[in-house]
């Protein structure tokens, strides 16, 4: 089963990490996608201006920070999303966030 | 009575090899490494001898290329360090001489040559480059612990390397000598040397040669290699050295350096006796060459004899120099002994003053070995 | 708002959460100036840097490090390095971080040499540093060629590995066998702590970090020469694509280079136990 999948079985009710991409310097290496052990990375069909490929996020990140470790270009900034007071984490972590 | 134990400052006979460690030390030398080599290796039973009482060390290198290395690095931390061999070590080392040279580190670098045939080695940048050394020849103990102490001062005031151009007789004769701290004059601090401090402050330093800049992805190697060139043209006008003795009168001018020229000297002497007219030019910085004072010192002469030992090497700045505006000729030779020391037949002022008499005749004066 | 969880939903990664949360990681590593470089798309070398870096400030070293540099790719990430550093030449870099310690024995002093750089050019310098004991912790970044020019055999080259100047593999009747420089190392009497670490996935590059820590703190400690050998992926010189790098580091290199850590505290480690 995915991480994702795994995730939402241990009971969690959404991400618990997130990062944030440099995509302008990533180079396409896509090093950070078998890197991932929740495998919430993929590769986009999404290119930046000097031509290479981006990976994008999906749902299920755990802020473990290995693609952070993984990126010869250092295009990952890793986050931990702290618990809501009720214990839930939030499935919308970023409100502005269109569907 | 050793170094260690008489008193300060006190006039000792002392071999050049103790001589020169002491001189260094003098000066603040607190690294050295070496490799034994003939008639080097003394010099380094010196300093590791000598250094530990001075807080310093020496380390026995396994080879002369990591012996200028140990070097390098103790220089680029700010310490007065220096390394040595003869010719074939410091053939083995120009890389590295090379190198440290664009990295503008201030180092000491000994030869103690079997004979004069480095000369070209010493003088002409001897590695791989655009470059040259300040090269100090000295023809005696006593001026070897002088232009010693001259060298660590040089070299970081210019922050540059300095060659000390000694050989077998500096090396293994003694001479009473009296050494003390000379001061040079004050020295900018050494703010570009690395310490480790200022790490995580955007400032922190590279000591390198390749123009390697923090911050910055690229290297401008024109700008940078100009920048060596700008400061060697400013060198060569500051660092010229020499000894003039009887040119003013004299109709044969003979030039020659180290302790070949003491040969020399008195060679003259029974020249002069014999009421030839007879001076000497004696440069002391091989590189930058005096090429001024010795058009001044030449100019009246009717010919300048190059007393050398080897197949002719200096003989080209003295032609350099002079342009031919007074005619040149060679009087040394290849003069070695059996185990290629640099202790040969020409090392007698009797076969000089024979040489120097058919040069002053204008007689031909003959090549190769000399015998 | 559905509070369903879509696990094909993409994710913006442009900007931070806003929701409350705490940042774990930073892009740059710690001591960097910036973190822009040239160095080949899935390179291993800014992976080994980067817990290079990490370690030095975290054990307190930022402002005692020296680092001594060999001449390799990784020369061009010198610009990158906030720490006090000396370039040094070809395979010298032990006989520099040597003077270097001498002078400044207080301070952190490293080498960082690729295998060209260390185990060809400079195999003597880094064997006499180790022999004599010097407290100072040499660091390899092997990845079986010389990367900068093109893709070369090195002596740390596998039987088979296909370069440019063994176009059909290694041969061991040709090319003879790769160095294992890490064993030969440990086996010196003035080694104190040598290990082989790996950066092919992120549980690598942990123990990559790990081995990192305790060679700095064995110099900490005075203990004697320090060795941290790292693989890397050069998916250029090793004519792959990029992808294959972090399974090609593993499975071939890995094999005959093998990971773990081969000397603590002056001692051997039996590995087979």
């Amino acid at each position: 089963m995915s991480g994702a999948e795994a995730n939402k079985k241990a009971g969690h009710k959404g991400p618990r990490g997130s990062v944030v991409i440099n995509t302008e310097r990533c180079k396409g290496c896509e090093l950070c996608v078998p890197a991932c052990p929740p495998g919430v990375l993929r590769m986009s069909s999404r290119r930046n201006a000097s031509g290479y490929l981006l990976p994008e996020l999906i749902e299920g990140c755990t802020g473990c920070s290995a693609c952070l470790m993984v990126c010869p270009d250092f295009c990952f900034e890793v986050y931990q999303l702290e618990d809501a007071p009720d214990g839930s984490t939030p499935a919308n972590i970023r409100k502005e966030a269109a569907q | 009575m050793s170094a260690a134990e008489s008193p300060p400052n006190q006039r000792r006979l002392m071999e050049g090899s103790e001589a020169i460690a002491e001189a260094a030390i003098a000066a603040g030398c607190r690294f050295f490494s070496g490799y034994p080599m003939t008639p080097f290796t003394e010099v380094l039973e010196c300093f590791a001898k000598r250094l530990p009482d001075e807080g310093g060390h020496c380390i026995n290198s396994e080879s002369e290329i990591e012996a200028i290395g140990q070097a390098w690095g103790a220089a680029a931390t700010g310490a007065r360090a220096a390394t040595g061999s003869t010719g074939q070590g410091l053939s083995l080392m120009q890389e590295s001489m090379s190198e440290i040279t664009r990295a503008e580190i201030p180092i000491v670098i000994f030869n103690m040559a079997r004979g004069q045939g480095d000369y070209f080695q010493a003088t002409r940048g001897g590695g791989h480059g655009d470059y040259r050394h300040i090269v100090l020849a000295p023809e005696s103990v006593g001026e070897a612990t002088e232009l010693t102490q001259l060298a660590f001062h040089l070299a970081d005031q210019w922050r540059h390397p300095v060659v000390i151009y000694g050989d077998y007789l500096i090396a293994h004769t003694a001479e009473a000598v009296q050494i003390e701290k000379i001061n040079f004059g004050p020295l900018p601090d050494k703010d570009w040397a690395v310490d480790g401090s200022l790490g995580g402050t955007g400032r922190s330093r590279n000591v390198n040669p390749i123009g390697m800049e923090k911050g910055s992805k690229g290297i401008d190697p024109n700008k940078f290699w100009q920048k060596l060139s700008d400061k060697e043209d400013r060198i060569q006008e500051a660092e010229q050295r020499f000894e003039v003795e009887q040119a003013e009168d004299a109709e044969l001018l003979i030039v020659a350096f180290g302790t070949l020229a003491r040969f020399a000297r008195a060679a003259i002497r029974d020249l002069r006796a014999d009421g030839l007219k007879v001076g000497l030019f004696r440069p002391i910085s091989l590189w930058p060459f005096p090429a001024q004072a010795l058009r001044d010192a030449a100019s009246g002469c009717k010919r300048v004899a190059v007393l050398e030992q080897n197949a002719g090497q200096m003989i080209d700045d003295v032609q350099l120099s002079l342009l031919g505006s007074v005619p040149v000729v060679a009087i040394g030779g290849i003069s070695t002994d059996a185990a290629g020391f640099g202790i040969g037949a020409l090392l007698d002022s009797d076969r000089i003053a024979a040489r120097a008499r058919d040069a002053y005749a204008g007689k031909p004066v003959p090549r190769g070995v000399v015998s | 708002m559905s509070n369903d969880y879509d696990p094909l939903r993409v994710i913006p990664t442009d900007a931070p959460p806003t929701v409350a949360c705490r940042k774990k990681g930073s892009f740059e590593p710690a001591l960097t100036l910036m973190g822009e470089h040239d160095l080949c798309p899935g390179c291993g070398e800014p992976l080994a840097l980067r817990q290079i870096l990490d370690s030095i400030e975290a054990l307190g070293h930022a402002q005692d490090a020296i680092g001594v540099i060999g001449i390799g790719c990784y020369t061009a990430l010198t610009s990158l390095m906030d720490i006090d550093l000396i370039q040094a030449l070809h395979g010298r870099a032990p006989s520099v971080a040597t003077g270097a310690k001498r002078m400044r024995p207080d301070n952190l002093i490293f080498t960082l040499q690729g295998d060209g750089d260390m185990v060809n050019e400079g195999l003597q310098e880094v064997i006499h540093t180790a022999a004599r004991g010097e407290n100072v912790t040499c660091i390899l970044l092997n990845n079986g060629v010389f990367g900068e020019t093109g893709g070369h055999m090195t002596s740390t080259t596998v039987l088979g590995q296909r370069t440019k100047n063994s176009i059909e593999g290694r041969d061991a009747k040709q090319h003879g066998y790769p160095i294992l420089i890490g064993d030969l190392l440990a086996g010196l009497q003035g080694t104190a702590y040598c290990a082989r670490a790996s950066v092919h996935d992120a549980k690598g590059v942990a123990r990559t970090r790990r081995f990192l820590d305790r060679a700095f703190t064995s110099q900490e400690k005075g203990q004697g020469f320090s060795f941290v050998e790292i693989l890397t992926m050069c998916p250029t010189g090793w004519f792959i694509p990029t992808a294959e790098g972090p399974n090609y580091l593993d499975e071939e290199l890995g094999a005959i280079h093998e990971v773990g850590e081969l000397k603590k505290d002056g001692v051997l480690i039996d590995r087979n136990a």
